[in-house]
């Protein structure tokens, strides 16, 4: 099958690649692309005026749920939710039940997404045996099962010798350490920020310094091990300072952070929407501010969606008992397209934090626009205004404080390799 | 109005509304027989998920005054213990004809909840350490009462302002009617700064003083909390001696600092010789038991207020 794209404003980060121009493909491989591409015969015609073209996202933090907690979500739901939101590339986090601590878990995820995954699906393991944080995971044997990196999600390592020892030891074998960081001892019983909100709804707030110092200690055992350290959902505008003097250090670490944490503020949360509680919790204007100035800066490299699905059981409920997280594989693409159009970012710079930055962390090579590579693309329309309704949602869960918002820029269509997903 | 649920959503006017409905009730319980048919075949359900005894008595009361029946159930004799949701209990009771639900819980917001999914009226008797708005109107009434005024005045509350619903109602109950609101207690147990742009609801309004002493000076009205040494396991306070040394009162310390005429309140249960020193049971400006008396008129022009009007939908 032969695909010849027409007019498509083309972007490739991994080459700064920003072009109008026409792409063709031929059984499943970019065959080339320029300005204009005319006379190839047999070809079914995409006119994408107006539209963008570029490789699928990298999303490096989302929640499958499978195995053990399917009625949330489960590898086939998870996955078809991220084609719809172009992200064709997915590492999943392992706080699953059981928790994939063993080469065979690692292998059990990559079976199942062997067998019904729409996208590439990249597992992550355990830190820490059964997430427990006492005794480190089979690093070795868990890269060889196909591990990408290592991760208590959900949890820090409190113990800071144990996490001193995972950095040491990752480092030799090439294996990303993703924290998580809020200190359980300060961020215990707490479900939002504390400040405003928290007095206002008289719920137990988290500091910043569950975070900051968290962030601080990480950062100083990878400065003493050297091990591979990359900080997941950063926050804070504090915690912001913290990996700017990191940098001045020359600190080895990247730091991502997620869409609701530069688009949303505490105040979601009024009224006690259990649909706005994450972790770390959503925080307030100024931190927004702080995280879009980081992204700018580069000081946060990786944008990822947290993608974390729960059913009704556990958000309808009492807020203290409503579990935290928000779906997110469908929102990632707009939401961040938000900070191009506000001039924050350039489209290069923000696909960076979507695609080439976490495929670098990931150690994996980014999808990208070159001749004789597989065909990894998006159509993106970034005029289209439209709502987020449930019946948009793919996934299993429709826990987000953007349902029923309304967004702009769409996924229209998805090339990967021999298929052509045409979704609206 | 549909659900009395917390102080922060309550306008000055409806405040107002439910104090002069209140005293012009609190006649009717000085009656040889303190009963009206006013609320003849409403069915008022006491959901209590946590421990009191007063504020239910005091609900239960109210409602028999005015001639509403009863159903009251808690924790241990319920369901809950066998897993329902408390979505499904409230499904299960309006079922069963409520017409109004009395929620006290031990989750923040719970009250809220239970209102969003449900037609009937709910009034929050105290939800986790967010709200007990029915407390503060009682405050509120008493104050009135006993002051001739609610505006103008230095309200201080000493305790355990953080985990206290009765600060959180109080607080703002006080500054809306035109007063204004110190609070002290142990540090690590007050408002965080960040909490303070809450709490105020006007510039100058409301204060955290760490100083005891200071706080209390010139006070027309001191609210003392009840202090509990732990919280889910977590101690808050490292003695109830070192608490009674600093920040207990004593009828001293109320002579020295109060204003002419100012007066002493606690929300009860009280822990003699712990926030209070035993001998100011007999001060006589202490006014403890008017304020269960009065609990008693708020929870009837409560009551009153979500009820009438409203055609019984089981009847129909
Ligand atoms: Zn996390
Ligand atoms: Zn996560």
């Amino acid at each position: 099958m032969r695909i010849l794209i027409k007019k498509a404003r083309i972007l490739d980060p991994s080459q700064d690649l920003d072009f109008v121009g026409d792409l063709l493909i031929e059984e499943g491989k970019i065959k080339g692309f320029d300005k204009r591409i005319e006379g190839v015969e047999g070809c079914k015609i995409i006119d994408a005026e107006g539209l963008w073209c570029f490789p699928g996202l990298v999303d490096m933090h989302v929640h499958l749920r499978e195995p053990g907690e399917e009625w949330k979500e489960d590898i086939e739901t998870g996955t078809r939710a991220a084609l719809c939101g172009g992200v064709l590339r997915i590492a999943c986090m392992p706080n699953t039940k059981p928790p994939i601590d063993s080469p065979e878990l690692v292998k059990f995820v990559l079976e199942k997404a062997r067998e019904k995954a729409s996208v590439k699906v990249y597992p992550i393991a355990c830190i820490t045996k059964g997430q427990k944080g006492e005794e480190l995971t089979e690093f070795g044997r868990l890269k060889e099962a196909g591990a990408v990196g290592v991760s208590d999600d959900g949890k820090w390592v409190p113990n800071s010798e144990i996490m001193r020892r995972a950095l040491l030891y990752a480092r030799q074998f090439d294996l990303p350490v993703i924290s998580h960081c809020e200190d359980p001892a300060l961020s215990k019983g707490g479900s939002i920020n504390l400040g405003k909100m928290s007095a206002k709804l008289g719920l137990k707030g988290i500091p910043a310094s569950a975070e900051v110092v968290a962030v601080f200690r990480d950062l100083f055992l990878a400065r003493e091990t050297g091990g591979p350290l990359h900080l997941a959902h950063i926050s804070l505008k504090d915690s912001i300072k913290v990996l700017k003097w990191a940098k001045e250090e020359g600190i080895p670490f990247t730091a991502e952070t997620c869409p609701h944490y530069f688009t949303l503020t505490e105040k979601e949360v009024d009224g006690y929407n259990t649909f706005a509680k994450v972790n770390p919790p959503l925080r307030t204007e100024e931190d927004v501010e702080a995280i879009k100035e980081a992204l700018k800066e580069g000081i946060l490299e990786v944008i990822a969606s947290d993608h974390a699905p729960h059913s009704p059981l556990e958000k309808e409920v009492e807020f203290e008992l409503a579990s935290p997280g928000m779906i997110g594989l469908q929102t990632l693409l707009p939401l961040s397209y938000k900070l191009v159009e506000e001039g924050v970012l350039s489209p290069i710079k923000c696909l960076k934090c979507l695609i080439t930055n976490p495929a670098r962390i990931l150690r994996i090579e980014p999808p990208s626009v070159k001749i004789g590579k597989n065909a990894e693309l998006i159509l993106f329309d970034p005029r289209e205004e439209y709502i987020f309704t449930q019946e948009l949602i793919k996934s299993k869960s429709y826990n987000t404080p953007f349902l029923n918002k309304k967004l702009k820029g769409r996924v229209k269509k998805v090339i990967l390799c021999n298929f052509l997903h045409t979704l609206c | 109005m549909k659900d009395l649920l917390d102080i922060a959503s309550l306008e000055k006017k409806q405040i107002e509304h439910l104090l002069s409905l209140a005293e012009d009730l609190k006649e009717i319980l000085y009656r040889p027989i303190p009963k009206v048919p006013t609320l003849r075949g409403k069915l008022v359900v006491n959901l209590f998920y946590e421990a009191s005894t007063r504020t239910r008595f005091s609900f239960e009361r109210a409602a028999k005054v005015l001639s509403a029946d009863t159903l009251n159930f808690s924790t241990g004799a319920s369901s809950v213990k066998k897993g329902e949701t408390l979505l499904d209990t409230i499904k299960n009771l309006r079922a069963l004809g409520a017409n109004l639900f009395v929620i006290r819980h031990p989750l923040a917001g719970a009250p809220h909840f239970i209102a969003r999914s449900c037609d009937v009226p709910v009034v929050n008797a105290g939800d986790g350490t967010h709200e007990h708005p029915t407390q503060a109107l009682l405050d509120l009434l008493t104050v009135k009462e006993k002051l001739g005024t609610l505006s103008g005045l230095k309200v201080v509350i000493v305790g355990d302002i953080k985990h206290s619903r009765v600060a959180h109602s109080d607080i703002l109950a006080f500054q809306k009617m035109g007063s204004k609101v110190v609070v002290t207690g142990p540090a690590p147990l007050l408002p965080e700064p960040s909490e303070v742009s809450y709490f105020a609801l006007e510039k100058g309004r409301f204060k955290v003083e760490v100083s005891p002493e200071k706080a209390l000076s010139r006070a027309d009205v001191v609210i003392a909390l009840r202090i509990q040494k732990e919280r889910h396991g977590t101690a808050l306070i490292p003695s109830y001696q070192e608490y009674h040394q600093f920040f207990g009162l004593t009828t001293e310390l109320l002579l020295k600092h109060l204003s002419e005429g100012g007066i002493l309140m606690h929300p009860g249960p009280i822990n003699w010789g712990i926030e209070l020193a035993p001998e100011i049971e007999k001060f006589p400006r202490q006014v403890i038991l008017d304020q269960v008396e009065n609990g008693v008129a708020i929870r009837m022009a409560v009551l009153l207020t979500l009820l009438a009007g409203k055609k019984d939908e089981n009847t129909n």
